[in-house]
């Protein structure tokens, strides 16, 4: 871009990457402490071994807490999806009473921080006499999530020409088809993107999980947690992080090409 | 487009067009016709149809818990702490009011979130400038994912990794460095901007995306330098972007305590004197825990009018 | 004070609409049975990280699983992380029994949510440490409420490397000009008072303090005083015991409370570190299985419990979790072999020395009348110390 002179033009660039270096650093500690010989995280490590990558794979707790975490995050997300599309269609293309408010609604769950929503959530819970269980775990997390998909979809209804719709509606196609052969496929995109963060945010939740998970199973993040208590598993943590991160490059890649940068965080999906 | 126009499929998409193939003809779709003529005719019956699930919802599961932990709030633990006095009262509010170390810790706790949204503001202006005009475009979409991986790394692990990093003695920056700023209230400032840096990289970076290079490129012709036009062009179009990421930082720092346990020394937050008090004393942490929320909530009537609701 | 009639009826109201009834049915028993009947087939626990392990941990690390296939009770374990959280998951109804500690089992009793014991259903209650028997923290006015677990001392240590000389009392900890400023550590819990209360109990005779548990305002006032001072002094509070563990090895804390297992795991990586039972006697834990009052798998847990106290489990509960076995016997078969020795496990003046956590309550727990501060006080003087 002409407009922005050279000197500044370096001074961003180095800048940039001097952040994305200061992003990255933490992670490079983690990876480089899951090779360590020592079992503590003290500076510098002690020696290279590979034996806790090859301990981790038999870990049995890690696999498990794994499966739990994907299911209730494909489970929430699901949900999320049906409830955030509902809601970004009447928000979008009806003005009623109430819309403010349930705007508002809609992104108090994120908007008011986890500790809040979980201790809620679980006064709610034990009021109505509902014990905890995985479907506790996914109708939380499910919560905080419609809005992100909300957000995706009202922002390409937004942009979305009414004209195909019509056109679909005057040759004859009625609702149920103009939605399935018009709508749903220009607002695929958008839900893929607010699927894959919604799915991304349950996965990684910790605090609102907390006070809403079951005994007898644990999520990933909760596994973590329960096994940082103990000092002697640091290095399998440590191992199990690096493992996550580096296959998430698989989710952000896949919300790369379809939202074109911002993950589907900001609604702006292509 | 008036809203009576177009429509909305009532629920769940209706399963009435198999796929593939033209229109679907025969009786589920002379039903599904039907419906959709009653639609037509019927625009209440459509938003009736859309609005009820995601309002349901919330209301019975969301502000349902708000009000039962609300109503919490006014009820009191015994004695002995081995049970709770379920008889309205405001003996904690009156507690969190006469006591100085509840207002002191909600104040640091204010100050904490708001510093780090500063910092993180700070820290994302000109990376998010970089990558959506400065670097070459195909490196572009490179770069915004690599801002996006960190948040997919797990926050605890990445919490416990700035324990080893900002340990004094011993930690990474003290033996590499040679100093540290320690496990203390810098420490939480410090993490805490680093956890949530991405939730402000990212929607400043779509602010700028969708900000035409031709408006910055009139602004330099008409004679306005790289310092005016960011002043008087981007800083203004990017508010709702900023706020919008301001809504994640601020509202992420105001309820953290998994990371203040971590390095913050014995800083105590909101967050941590309700998840410590979520177990000893249900009734006292609903009370404090209600601090946040009027917190938020002004934050969020506040910039309802910037537009940055949509941008989240 | 009370907020008018109307707006509390509206409130209330509110909470109602969302809340439907919450109200249990479910039976609460309120004596011990006479036998132990047929497995019901499940049992689901609240106990402390590393009581009741699956393999699920590290798979050399599994007594859970030889259980279910011996008794046909499938195991549900949910780990509390401190006591007021087993507490409060105990309140909920929906578990068999739990792991308490003393600052939790007074509690429970008191509030009815465990069910009396019928010890000599527990065929290796016989072999249980009389110490640990028939204590304040697990039963009440003659009756039984749970079968002791393992217990540990809440011991001093230091970084002798910096820490010069050596230190022999709790004074360490709490004075004011300290030179270790800043690397001092204490427990994180309201319990910790106690700890205060403890060294007052030598250092300010005119306080006339007897026991930790059982303290007058006047008391308590002092040992909350006393904290205060020392707050300034601390580098971190600590729960998490692999944090502390890694803080002392590390050297961001050279003094400070510990337990004998975080010792034993630091050591390795910093032989500076010593630990000391100061002259002024310790604080302790001793935890205890109890019964829920609501339990839906009694059978399950009293098999549960007779297993758990077996010399070859205690042996294997022991040596992971870094605890003196409630079961003397277990001694013989522990790896290593001198497991109960570092532990003094079986040494009894030792065990008398330690003032084993126990909650706090308006009837003071050592007889001595009936105006005691009660622990939702400590609760809320423990918030406030840490400022």
């Amino acid at each position: 871009m002409s407009s922005v002179p050279a000197g500044v033009r370096w001074g961003l660039r180095a800048y940039a990457w001097l952040v994305l270096g200061l992003l990255y650093a933490p992670l490079l500690v983690v990876a480089v402490f899951s090779f360590n010989t020592g079992t503590s995280l003290a500076w510098p490590p002690k020696g290279f071994t590979g034996s806790w990558w090859a301990e981790a794979v038999h870990n049995d707790g890690a696999r498990e807490a794994l499966l739990v975490s994907l299911r209730t995050a494909a489970l929430a997300t699901l949900v999320a999806l049906v409830l955030g599309t509902c809601a970004a269609f009447a928000i979008q293309r009806f003005r009623f009473f109430g819309r403010e408010p349930l705007s508002l609604m809609l992104v108090l769950p994120i908007a008011l921080p986890g500790i809040v929503t979980g201790i809620a959530l679980n006064a709610g819970l034990q009021r109505a006499g509902i014990q905890l269980g995985i479907l506790t775990l996914v109708v939380a997390h499910a919560t905080f999530c419609i809005v992100v998909v909300f957000n995706n979809v009202v922002a390409r209804l937004r942009r979305m020409s009414p004209n195909l719709e019509e056109a679909s509606a005057d040759l004859g196609a009625h609702r149920g088809q103009t939605f399935l052969y018009v709508t749903f496929p220009l607002m695929r995109s958008a839900l893929v993107a607010g699927g894959l963060l919604a799915l991304g945010l349950s996965f990684d939740e910790i605090v609102v999980t907390t006070f809403t998970a079951p005994a007898g199973s644990e999520t990933l993040p909760q596994w973590i947690l329960n096994n940082l208590n103990r000092g002697e598993q640091q290095p399998i943590v440590n191992v199990v992080a690096t493992a996550v991160m580096l296959l998430s490059v698989i989710p952000v890649w896949l919300a790369q090409r379809l939202t074109g940068g911002s993950g589907g965080l900001t609604g702006r999906s292509r | 487009m008036t809203a009576s126009t177009i429509g909305a499929p009532a629920g769940p998409p209706d399963p009435a067009g198999p796929g593939g193939g033209g229109p679907p003809v025969g009786m589920r779709d002379g039903r599904a016709r039907q419906v959709s003529r009653m639609l037509d005719r019927h625009p209440r019956a459509r938003l009736f149809g859309v609005l009820t699930w995601p309002t349901v919802w919330l209301l019975l599961i969301y502000v349902g818990s708000l009000v039962a932990l609300f109503v919490t709030s006014f009820y009191r633990l015994n004695e002995d702490g081995t049970g709770i006095v379920k008889e309205l009262g405001v003996s904690n509010y009156r507690q969190l009011i006469d006591t100085d170390t509840y207002r002191t810790i909600a104040l640091r706790t204010l100050w904490i979130a708001v510093l780090v949204t500063v910092i993180d503001v700070a820290l994302a202006l000109p990376i998010a400038y970089y990558i959506a005009k400065v670097a070459k475009p195909r490196w572009r979409p490179l770069l915004a994912a690599a801002v996006l991986v960190p948040l997919w790394g797990s926050y605890l692990v990445k919490a416990f990794a700035w324990r080893a990093i900002l340990g004094d003695p011993g930690g990474v920056l003290a033996e590499t460095v040679g100093t540290s700023p320690g496990y203390g209230l810098t420490g939480v400032v410090v993490v805490l901007a680093y956890l949530w840096l991405p939730y402000m990289i990212l929607p400043i970076y779509a602010g700028l995306e969708r900000l035409p290079d031709s408006l910055l490129d009139a602004s330099g012709d008409l004679g306005a330098g790289f310092v005016r036009t960011l002043r008087s062009v981007v800083i203004p179009v990017l508010v709702p972007s900023i706020v919008a990421g301001a809504v994640f930082t601020f509202s992420l720092s105001l309820g953290d305590y998994i990371a203040v346990q971590l390095v913050g020394g014995p800083t105590q937050t909101i967050g941590s004197v309700v998840y410590a008090n979520f177990t000893a004393d249900l009734p006292f942490a609903a009370a404090y825990a209600v601090v946040p929320v009027v917190i938020m909530v002004v934050f969020l009537l506040g910039i309802r009018r910037t537009g940055a609701l949509d941008n989240l | 004070m009370r907020i008018s009639r109307t707006a509390g009826a509206t409130v209330a109201l509110l909470g109602l609409v969302v809340a439907g009834c919450g109200s249990d049915s479910t039976s609460k028993s309120t004596t011990a049975p006479n036998k132990v009947g047929a497995g019901e087939g499940a049992l689901s626990i609240v106990a402390w990280a590393g009581y009741a392990e699956d393999g699920s941990t590290d798979p050399d690390q599994n007594w859970v699983t030889p259980f279910e296939q011996q008794t046909g009770c499938k195991v549900t374990v949910k780990t509390g992380n401190t006591s007021d959280e087993m507490f409060q998951l105990m309140s909920s109804g929906e578990y068999d029994g739990v792991s308490a500690s003393g600052d939790s089992s007074v509690r429970m009793i008191d509030a009815g949510l465990v069910a009396p014991v019928n010890t000599a259903l527990i065929t290796n209650y016989a072999d249980i440490s009389p110490l640990l028997k028939d204590t304040v923290y697990n039963s009440s006015g003659g009756t039984n409420y749970g079968i002791p677990h393992g217990w540990g001392a809440n011991y001093l240590m230091y970084n002798s490397a910096v820490v010069t000389p050596a230190p022999d009392s709790w004074d360490a900890v709490f004075a004011q000009d300290s030179p270790y400023r800043g690397k001092i550590t204490a427990y994180d819990a309201p319990i910790y008072i106690a700890d205060a209360a403890l060294y007052l109990k030598t250092a300010r005779p005119d306080l006339a303090i007897k026991d930790p548990y059982s303290l007058t305002q006047k008391q308590f006032d002092a040992a909350v005083a006393l904290l205060k001072v020392q707050r300034s002094n601390i580098g971190e509070y600590w729960s998490n015991y692999s944090a502390s563990q890694q803080a002392f090895e590390q050297g961001t804390i050279v003094l400070g409370t510990t337990w004998q297992i975080i010792y034993n795991l630091a050591l390795p990586n910093n032989a500076d570190l010593k630990t000391v039972s100061p002259k002024e006697g310790s604080t302790g834990w001793s935890d205890t299985w109890m019964v829920s009052s609501k339990a839906k798998h009694p059978n399950c847990m009293y098999m549960w419990m007779d297993y758990i106290t077996s010399p070859a489990v205690q042996a294997q509960v022991a040596s992971w979790f870094g605890e003196a076995p409630a079961n003397p016997k277990a001694c013989g078969l522990i790896d290593p072999a001198e497991h109960c020795d570092v532990f003094k496990a079986t040494d009894a003046a030792f065990a008398k020395s330690i003032a084993f956590w126990a909650t706090p309550r308006k009837k003071c727990l050592d007889g001595s009348g009936s105006s005691c501060v009660p622990f939702s006080d400590w609760i809320k003087a423990w918030t406030v110390i840490k400022g």
